[in-house]
């Protein structure tokens, strides 16, 4: 005899959860018990929002599906933010709530809500699972739906007498059987060898590469496309990592807070090649404007993303790397594109120097620990000015060591996401670049990484503003800093209250000094840097604007 | 703005209706009309889906539709030889006396049935496209519509060819 509880947990360990992150409640009580022996592991987060980002954190570092619990009504209904942020940017999640028992679903009872109605429109798909029976088959679609073609969260709400249920056979699994998915991996080959042509006649190429080239593992395949047809790269703020930032043919990142090069190049190119990429406002800027002589190729996983915001010339459905890899086939060498680089080059040079202040910036704090972490760590960032000076300024060279919310900017999700990213990757320095104001979002996660001595570091950037939404208003509300100022917080005290160590810096001759003794530590450990606080993000490209319309200059 | 009618296939589940609808609404799309019942494959069901739009906004429905995992198959049968028909059942203000006389005058050019005589008023029951079902509400209208419903649109391809499962 096994109980629903007890098969959801051998289904969860089937498809290879080793970890899940959760918060226990009335309606999940029967997995807790199940849980309490069981192989998997799982971490006690505070908050069920902390559980969902960190198993978002989890899914990105790894590419593994990340799995997150929580109890019904409040705790599912916590897990929301979570799950749109997770389906905002195409990350593999299965989320599994508590239900009230199916004899009182639709009565308003004590903790009920209807999560699956709920998360419809945040979720690739969801089931209620009304039977003990059906949770095997679930557990296997769930994380297959998850985890191929366009990934995303899948949610799994399970009625309290669901799991409490006595099975005397368990049903067997099959392969995922899902007749209306089915996902188009390879591209079409008459469109492969339009792309072909294009690319082989192009005179100013570029490459616009995102998130679908992280989660596709094709960055190998778009370096190789660059260097053999001499294409300078531009990556969207999900796809930083696709191509090593030092990399010679690298631009930066594209749009609104995007390098003048990558901004310049694609306004001017004659042949845009975007892989894995949605033409997101943040990039295009004014669309009408955006690359407005190229000839487009479009290569996604996602039919509806093609076409969906600019006319696309060649549209390629497919897997990034198995269609790059036959577009390379293909393609002869180019041996050389003197013009269209020189412009590049002679774009990068203007926009570099600056002078260096003596304020302890932003752009320091991250070009000194970029310069300390080398090779290794994983950035994982909250939203804001810290998420695009970290984007701006930390030198990325591989990919999945860049974590952020890009889809649905979501405050709050850097310190759970590094939880989860810890976890998927023990052996590299987690950190989170956080603001005063976005750590306060799950501050209450110190208590998580205190209770498992998680070492995550945290490094806040504190302002003591909403610092984007200040910068906002400097620019286009004449400075009335309306509700964007913060008190000072003392967030070494409260880390240690946490159990947590910490240090505060207010000198940029500390910063080197700080960040070392941050990361030397074994445990988690909090840096609150007192930086300069009317810093800006520049470049910027106002809202509705075309991207070559940059103003400010980035600072150092 | 164009009518496109819209042949989905889907699977015959509780929330089905409801990931359709949000899909519609979610998205900013306008549906015309929308039918859903049991078809010849067992446990699925067809929906025939009337939207406006132009192209561009219709291939989206599409798509997006297709990416609902309970959506096996999306058919754009707008530009295709198909047969329609919508079902609509009028009740007329019709007392007894010359108006109800050309009421059922009228019904009968329209073929439709009379389903109902009260002393005021009838009910008819009429089946045709969309054209014929509009056209006898206007003749109607004189006389006194007081109720009016109509089923939507349902649709399928003429010959053999038909919108099955295969996607």
């Amino acid at each position: 005899m096994k109980t629903g509880a007890r098969i959801l947990l051998e289904g969860l360990q089937r498809e290879g959860a080793e970890t899940i992150f959760g918060y226990p409640g009335g309606s999940v009580l029967p997995i807790y018990d199940e849980l309490y022996d069981s192989e998997i592991r799982h971490i006690l987060v505070r908050h069920e929002q902390a559980a969902a980002h960190a198993a978002d954190g989890y899914a990105r570092a790894s590419g593994r599906v990340g799995v997150c619990l929580a109890t019904s009504g409040p705790g599912a209904c916590n897990l929301v933010t979570g799950i749109a942020t997770a389906y905002m940017d195409s990350v593999p999640m299965v989320a599994i709530t508590g239900q009230v028992p199916t004899s009182m679903l639709g009565n308003d009872a004590f903790q009920e809500s209807d999560i699956t109605g709920i998360t419809m429109p945040i979720t690739k798909h969801n089931y209620l699972v009304k039977h003990a029976a059906d949770l095997p088959q679930v557990v296997r679609d769930a994380f297959y739906i998850a985890g191929t073609g366009r990934q995303g969260p899948v949610l799994i709400d399970i009625p309290k007498d669901v799991m409490t249920t006595q099975l005397e056979e368990v049903p067997p699994v099959g392969t995922a059987r899902l007749r209306g998915y089915q996902p188009t991996y390879e591209g079409h080959t008459l469109q492969i060898e339009k792309a072909v042509g294009l690319i082989a006649e192009a005179a100013r190429p570029v490459l616009y590469v995102g998130g679908g080239v992280i989660a596709a593992g094709a960055s190998e395949e778009v370096a190789r496309l660059a260097e053999l047809m001499l294409i300078p790269i531009t990556t969207t703020l999900m796809g930083l990592g696709a191509i090593p930032c030092d990399h010679p043919l690298s631009l930066g990142m594209i749009g609104m807070h995007g390098t003048e090069a990558a901004n310049y190049a694609v306004t001017e190119c004659d042949l845009l090649i975007a892989v894995g990429v949605r033409f997101d406002d943040r990039v295009t800027g004014k669309i009408e404007a955006f690359a407005p002589n190229a000839r487009v190729i479009h290569i996604d996983i996602d039919p509806a993303e093609i076409g969906k915001n600019k006319p696309v010339d060649v549209p390629i459905v497919g897997d990034a790397k198995s269609v790059l890899q036959r577009i390379l086939h293909r393609l002869a060498k180019k041996e050389g594109r003197d013009g269209w680089l020189d412009r590049i080059h002679r774009w990068k040079e203007a926009a570099a120097g600056g002078a260096e202040s003596d304020v302890l910036g932003p752009a320091y704090i991250l070009a000194e620990m970029s310069d300390l972490l080398g090779e290794n760590g994983i950035i994982v960032t909250e939203v804001g000015q810290n998420q695009m000076w970290a984007a701006q300024h930390y030198c990325f060279r591989r990919p999945r060591t860049w974590i952020s919310s890009g889809g649905l900017g979501t405050m709050g999700y850097g310190f759970p996401a590094a939880i989860g990213a810890h976890f998927a990757r023990p052996d590299e320095t987690v950190v989170d670049v956080a603001g005063d104001g976005s750590f306060q979002m799950n501050i209450q996660e110190l208590g998580t990484v205190a209770q498992y001595h998680i070492p995550v570091k945290v490094v806040i950037l504190n302002n003591m503003y909403l610092g984007m939404v200040r910068q906002w208003q400097e620019l286009f509300y004449d400075r009335r800093y309306s509700y964007t100022e913060l008190p000072p917080v003392d967030f070494v005290g409260i880390a240690r209250a946490y159990g947590v160590d910490g240090m505060r810096v207010e000198e940029k001759a500390d910063v080197r000094a700080a960040l070392t003794a941050a990361f030397e530590s074994d445990g988690p450990f909090v840096l609150d840097f007192r930086i300069e606080r009317e810093a800006n993000v520049f470049p910027m490209v106002p809202a509705g604007a075309a991207i070559n319309e940059m103003i400010g200059r980035r600072q150092r | 703005m164009k009518a496109h009618t819209l042949q989905v296939l889907v699977e015959n589940k509780a929330g089905v209706l409801s990931r359709v609808a949000g899909l519609f609404s979610r998205r900013g799309f306008n549906i015309e009309s929308l039918t859903v019942g049991t078809c010849e494959e067992p446990g699925m069901s067809r929906m025939t889906i009337v939207v406006l739009g132009d192209d561009a906004e219709v291939e989206q429905v599409k798509k997006q539709l297709n990416k609902l995992i309970d959506v096996i198959k999306v058919s754009d049968i707008t530009e295709r030889s198909t047969v329609d028909r919508e079902l609509a059942l009028i009740k007329v203000a019709a007392d007894a006396g010359d108006s109800r006389a050309e009421v059922m005058q009228i019904a009968s050019i329209f073929r439709a049935q009379i389903i109902d005589v009260g002393t005021r008023s009838v009910i008819l029951e009429v089946t045709g496209d969309t054209e014929k079902i509009d056209a006898l509400e206007t003749l109607l209208r004189q006389y006194g519509i007081k109720e009016f419903v109509r089923t939507g649109k349902i649709a399928l391809l003429r010959g053999s060819k038909g919108a099955k499962a295969q996607k």
